[in-house]
């Protein structure tokens, strides 16, 4: 969804500069998830749905209090539950709000080749613009949270915009707005991250968590969507949340030195080819006398 | 032309032909998604959403066409000693010294390698192609492979476009009489003993 007051700072398959990158003062917004306070009501759910016009899904019950195994291209916020078990035998119920993490270095965006497909707005938000998806899924494979998900009867793919609609007109995201325990915050980077850490130091001081911490993994230059988690050594835990997530090396490569490489190596041939041809020329076939033609 | 010599059958031209301008199509398109630079091409072509419905489908009538190839050339396509030997002397047929050249079949070679590098290459975009076009059928926990799928893709692809050049340029620009028999056939005599002397001996059976 896109949105004239928020400026684009990045954008995909785009050569070169954008054009009026760096003309604002960038403020990184972001969204702290308190997982500890979180009480599993699915507000957020249903907010989501409510403000990006999406119908309800069909749910499916897994022996769990979890809406779906996964967020779908109409469904960009889901809480996973996780019933985990302590090392000393006692039970968790984890709960974690799980949408796009909005990457300061995005996967979706260094894979897609549609320009302008996916932006990355000055303010951090990472939003897919539909009307120039091309539906290759390549931003499926560079994603590391498996988020973007794809229509196949659209062949477009779809995500969570952080309400970047809402956030331009100065307004917070609709899951925040729902949230009836304030375990979700919204507000610059640099403020949420001083939240979380004085809410993890709390957790830590105060309430036995000894490995209370916050999740902003600098794998992928930090997410606009952090956590605060009662357990920071093992966020696999939290309905998968990766400990490490990069964009795969692979992706790195393919839209890094291959690319290079690759150009070189075709325009290396045609210019070959060229020089063989001015050096050479045709071959000539010599009506049967010489060597060459002798039966 | 009364003793003009049959290269190429109807079936193998129109197999060379489908196989020509299916690739054209995948390999425009393909590098339409490869680079911002090349984007335009997919514009074009009917707009970039248009390109990546249709280039798995072109895709996989090449792929079809590749074993059709297969199975009536493999008999030709088969490297033989005497084709090590003009090998080992492929520098004369690079600098156009084709008398020093020991006769050979068929296909020379460099039109074997050809061959294989376009089948290898394209099983090898069909397999990761498959795995782009339906990410979604792989599960998470088999990310890997998606991971891998999108580098051997392009790899692939490179290798293909590199001998696609080659290709190109030997037979129009290199070895006049070529491009003239996959369209409509037929070679000289002469042009046949030049470059096959000994197919021209088998076939003519002089």
């Amino acid at each position: 969804m896109s949105t004239g007051a928020l400026r684009i700072q990045r954008a995909s398959g785009h050569a070169g500069p954008i054009p009026g990158e760096d003309t604002q003062r960038r403020m990184q917004v972001a969204k702290l998830i308190d997982t500890t306070t979180c009480i599993g009501c699915k507000a957020c759910e249903v907010a989501c749905l409510e403000w990006n016009d999406l119908t309800f899904r069909d749910t499916v019950f897994e022996n769990s209090y979890q809406t779906m195994p996964e967020t779908a291209w109409n469904y960009w916020n889901l809480i996973k539950f996780n019933e985990h078990e302590r090392d000393d035998g006692s039970m968790m119920f984890l709960m974690r709000k799980d949408q796009c993490m909005h990457c300061a270095d995005p996967g979706c965006l260094a894979a897609c080749p549609a320009e302008n497909a996916i932006v990355q707005y000055q303010n951090g938000i990472v939003d897919f613009q539909q009307e120039y998806c091309i539906g290759c899924q390549y931003c499926v494979t560079g994603c590391p949270f498996n988020i973007p998900k794809f229509n196949s009867q659209t062949k477009k793919v779809f995500k969570c915009t952080l309400c970047s609609d809402r956030v331009g007109q100065g307004l917070e995201p609709a899951c925040i707005k729902a949230c009836p325990t304030g375990c979700l915050h919204f507000g610059t980077k640099d403020d949420m991250k001083e939240l979380a850490e004085t809410r993890a130091q709390q957790l830590r001081d105060h309430s036995g968590y000894a490995h209370a911490g916050v999740y902003d993994p600098p794998g992928v230059g930090g997410t606009g969507v952090i956590y605060v988690l009662h357990d920071i050594t093992n966020p696999e835990a939290y309905g998968g949340l990766p400990s490490n997530p990069r964009v795969p090396w692979t992706v790195r490569i393919w839209k890094g030195p291959l690319k290079w490489l690759g150009n070189l190596a075709m325009i290396g041939g045609l210019i070959g080819v060229t020089m063989h041809y001015l050096r050479y020329g045709p071959k000539h076939v010599d009506g049967g006398t010489g060597e060459g033609g002798r039966p | 032309m009364n003793d003009a010599i049959l290269r190429y059958n109807l079936v193998e031209r129109v197999m060379h032909w489908i196989s020509a301008i299916t690739y054209c199509y995948v390999l425009l398109t393909g590098l339409a998604f490869y680079s911002p630079h090349l984007y335009w091409i997919a514009t074009l072509l009917g707009g970039a959403p248009t390109s990546r419905y249709w280039h798995p489908w072109v895709a996989l009538v090449f792929t079809a066409v590749l074993f059709w190839m297969l199975r009536v050339w493999l008999g030709d396509m088969r490297i033989t000693p005497q084709d090590r030997v003009w090998g080992d002397a492929v520098g004369h047929y690079i600098r156009n010294e084709d008398e020093d050249l020991p006769p050979i079949d068929r296909f020379n070679i460099g039109q074997k390698y050809f061959f294989w590098a376009m089948l290898y290459s394209g099983i090898v975009l069909v397999l990761t192609g498959l795995v782009l076009w339906f990410p979604e059928l792989i599960p998470w926990s088999l990310r890997s492979f998606r991971y891998v799928a999108v580098l051997l893709h392009v790899a692939a692809a490179l290798i293909s476009i590199g001998a696609f050049i080659i290709h190109v340029y030997m037979g129009t620009a290199v070895v006049r009489g070529g491009f003239t028999s996959i369209i409509r056939g037929e070679v000289s005599p002469a042009w046949a003993r030049t470059h096959h002397r000994l197919w021209y001996h088998r076939v003519t059976g002089r």
